[in-house]
């Protein structure tokens, strides 16, 4: 099993003639995901790779008889995000992967508030998708499908993570471990995103084979304090480790600087990696210092003898 | 993007909150016309686009114009935590009778916009919260549904306001949730908010930011405000690395590169990528007894010229012969890209590469072409079997056995 995608899983590209849009597209197919359709307005009658490209998210569920397709991939420049969105958000879509970079926050804000109005659930914004070894991947997440296959094996371990890139070094080595991965999910980077570590939560904690979980965090927001929060209130049989980049933001003099993604700055006393560390640690969660620590680690939680 | 005081009390005019006679002078004698218009005591306040300015000497009371120009001109040369004044604000002295607090602010977990309210204004909403709780008020609002003035209310009316306190308060709270909406900021405080002694309500001082992501479509604010277009009000004064760097990014739109070397003391060069894995390992060098030189990412897939370009500025920094050039694994960005990009840069500047860089360690994309570039050249590198941590080790060992 897998969370929220697998091998029938149909979806989508929003943007699909824009340039890594078309790369996505192929790296997605090569890794056996099945995407129905594409839309970027003006360019109906098209091509890419074989997806036949619309006008409208509406005629691609006309071409497919009236099947609503599962999830949509959004890569549209961010003046034009919001209305894809809700352009798939009104015609029933009901995952949505927002891959774009630098959305205002009002515009992620309104179409999250709508998709949650809606049901349906926003990856992203500021993301690389999900991966299911073997199955399925939604999104750049592990670019082309052999070096996908080569960091993504699958196996027991759900990832979460603000940082695309790091979602693939972490799975990575935890493939190489012989761990391998259950669903790895590249959450996105920005203050807002549609899906927080604590809203992937349940969905982990309902699927057999994920038996541990994995988080890349950094300083900035309260998504590390409500997933501690939540761990706290629900007895998870999950066990959790995390890794911490940008300690050493909490320097005094980068103080109100941003590093890496637009959410990832220190503003308040919560902000830090310091503190973030200490509630996540109070919470049970084992937060290691380096990436090659976590395989051992998870082997620990789960009761596995370390090679 | 960060706004200055006079501009913030602009923006909370044009939403038709009160407001005192304010002026904004950029010299002493300016300043003393607006005090000589104004009449009666005056406030210079200093326009730093940092806090902490009273502590600084940055505000000053003058009794009377004369007074004004010459704190004015005072004010005008302090600067405060390395930012120099872009002028001052002269106000009227106001007699106020209580200050209260009004801001709206994100909640990133509700992924709403929260009003925040206190009766108790003038000092830091962060320690009334942490010390007066009930006298904090907090309300969401909806993102998609029009806002309506009772939300306010009722965020005012829970910290105990009634009467015609309530009443007045009300559509400025209001106001400030509608103008947060509609300019795309990401912090409008109202701090303090005075009620004076004749019972009507005045913004005393304003902090206004702008989303960065939604500046594109606010051109109209700005322009009424007088912002030139590129103005980006940097937190703190960019070094030489630091713009050079942009320079080189803004010339190619193929590909990112960042570099920061503010708050950065150290001898390693550090080329780096992607965002997450900047994080990572700036933090591993520093973990070992490292001290990186400055901070950069590397993203989307650069050119050879602009992966050259950062390898170089990296390399021109004072103190600078060694650099790391390591990445978490790419799937966009070419590995063999970036190797040539920093074996261009150590020869162009007449360095040895295999001295030069003390580690490559990017797996991924295009990793065989790029590891055969980088032995021959002698350049020691490493693929995904060697850690992000251990190849930051390996660098630091090399930077410190130069120096012994």
């Amino acid at each position: 099993m897998s969370i929220l995608i697998d091998e029938n899983t149909t979806f989508i590209v929003q943007g699909i003639t824009g340039r890594e849009a078309v790369n996505l597209t192929k790296e997605c197919l090569d890794y056996g995901s099945k995407i129905v359709g594409g839309v970027t307005p003006g360019r109906k009658g098209r091509e890419v790779h074989g997806v036949p490209v619309f006008d409208t998210v509406k005629q691609v569920i006309e071409h497919n008889g009236g099947q609503v397709p599962d999830g949509s991939v959004v890569t549209v420049p961010p003046a034009f995000a919001k209305d894809a969105v809700m352009e798939a958000l009104e015609n029933g879509i009901k995952l949505i992967v927002v891959v774009t970079e630098r959305i205002p926050r009002r515009d992620v804000a309104q179409f999250v508030e709508r998709a949650n109005e809606l049901g349906a659930r926003i990856i992203g914004p500021n993301c690389l998708g999900l991966i299911v070894p073997g199955k399925a991947k939604m999104g750049g997440i592990g670019g082309p499908a052999k070096d996908a296959e080569k960091a993504y094996q699958p196996g027991i371990v759900g990832v979460m993570s603000r940082s695309g890139g790091m979602t693939t070094e972490i799975s990575s080595t935890l493939t190489a471990a012989g761990l391998g991965v259950s669903t790895a999910i590249s959450i996105g980077g920005d203050a807002i995103i549609g899906s927080t570590y604590a809203e992937l939560m349940p969905l982990f904690e309902a699927d057999e084979q994920t038996q541990a979980i994995v988080i890349y965090t950094e300083p900035g927001g309260r998504m590390e304090a409500q997933l501690a929060e939540w761990v706290k209130e629900n007895d998870s049989r999950l066990p959790i480790v995390a890794f911490m980049a940008g300690r050493f933001m909490d320097d005094e003099e980068m103080k109100g600087m941003s590093f890496g993604h637009a959410g990832t700055i220190v503003e308040g006393k919560e902000d830090t990696a310091a503190e973030k560390i200490a509630r996540l640690e109070a919470a049970g969660i084992q937060v290691v210092e380096r990436i090659d620590e976590i395989p051992d680690a998870v082997k620990e939680k789960i009761g596995k003898v370390a090679a | 993007m960060k706004f200055f005081e006079y501009e913030a009390r602009r923006i909370v005019e044009l939403a038709g909150i009160p407001v005192t006679k304010y002026g904004f002078a950029k010299t002493a004698e300016e300043a003393k016309r607006i005090a000589a218009d104004i009449g009666g005591e005056v406030v210079i306040k200093s326009q730093v686009l940092t806090g902490g300015r009273m502590k600084a000497g940055g505000v000053k009371f003058a009794s009377t114009p004369e007074e004004a120009e010459q704190h004015a001109r005072d004010i005008l040369q302090l600067e405060i935590k390395g930012h120099k004044p872009r002028g001052v604000l002269v106000d009227p002295k106001a007699k106020v009778k209580q200050e209260y607090y009004a801001g709206i602010v994100w909640d990133g977990t509700r992924k709403q916009p929260m009003m925040l309210f206190s009766d108790m204004g003038g000092i830091d909403i962060e320690e009334v919260a942490e010390q007066h709780p009930e006298h904090v008020g907090r309300g969401h609002f909806s993102n998609l549904r029009p806002f309506s003035d009772f939300q306010a209310k009722e965020v005012i009316a829970s910290v105990g306001i009634t009467g015609s306190r309530l009443n007045r308060l009300t559509p400025i709270l209001a106001k400030l949730a509608r103008l947060f909406q509609q300019y795309d900021m990401r912090l409008a405080e109202i701090n303090p908010l005075a009620e004076l002694e004749d019972g009507t309500f005045v913004a005393l001082d304003a902090h206004m930011e702008m989303e960065d992501e939604a500046v594109f479509r606010q051109k109209a604010l700005l322009k009424e405000l007088g912002v030139p277009e590129g103005d980006k009000r940097e937190s703190y004064e960019p070094s030489e690395f630091e713009r050079n760097v942009a320079a080189i990014d803004a010339a190619d739109h193929r590909g990112v590169i960042q570099g920061k070397d503010h708050g950065f003391h150290g001898n390693l060069g550090l080329v780096i990528g992607a965002g997450g894995g900047s994080l990572t390992l700036t933090d591993a060098v520093r973990s070992v007894g490292g001290k990186p030189a400055n901070y950069s990412e590397i993203g989307g897939n650069p050119s050879v010229k602009k992966a050259c370009g950062l390898a170089k500025e990296v390399l021109k920094k004072e103190g600078v012969d060694k650099i790391a050039v390591m990445m978490s694994i790419v799937s966009n960005t070419r590995v063999d890209i970036v190797a040539r990009g920093v074996i261009k840069a150590c020869i162009e500047l007449g360095k040895d590469p295999a001295e030069t860089i003390a580690i490559f360690r990017i797996p991924g994309a295009w990793e065989e072409e790029g590891y055969k570039i980088l032995e021959k050249y002698g350049v020691e590198y490493c693929d995904r079997s060697v850690s992000m941590h251990e190849a930051a080790r390996r660098a630091v060992e090399k930077v410190q056995g130069a120096a012994a």
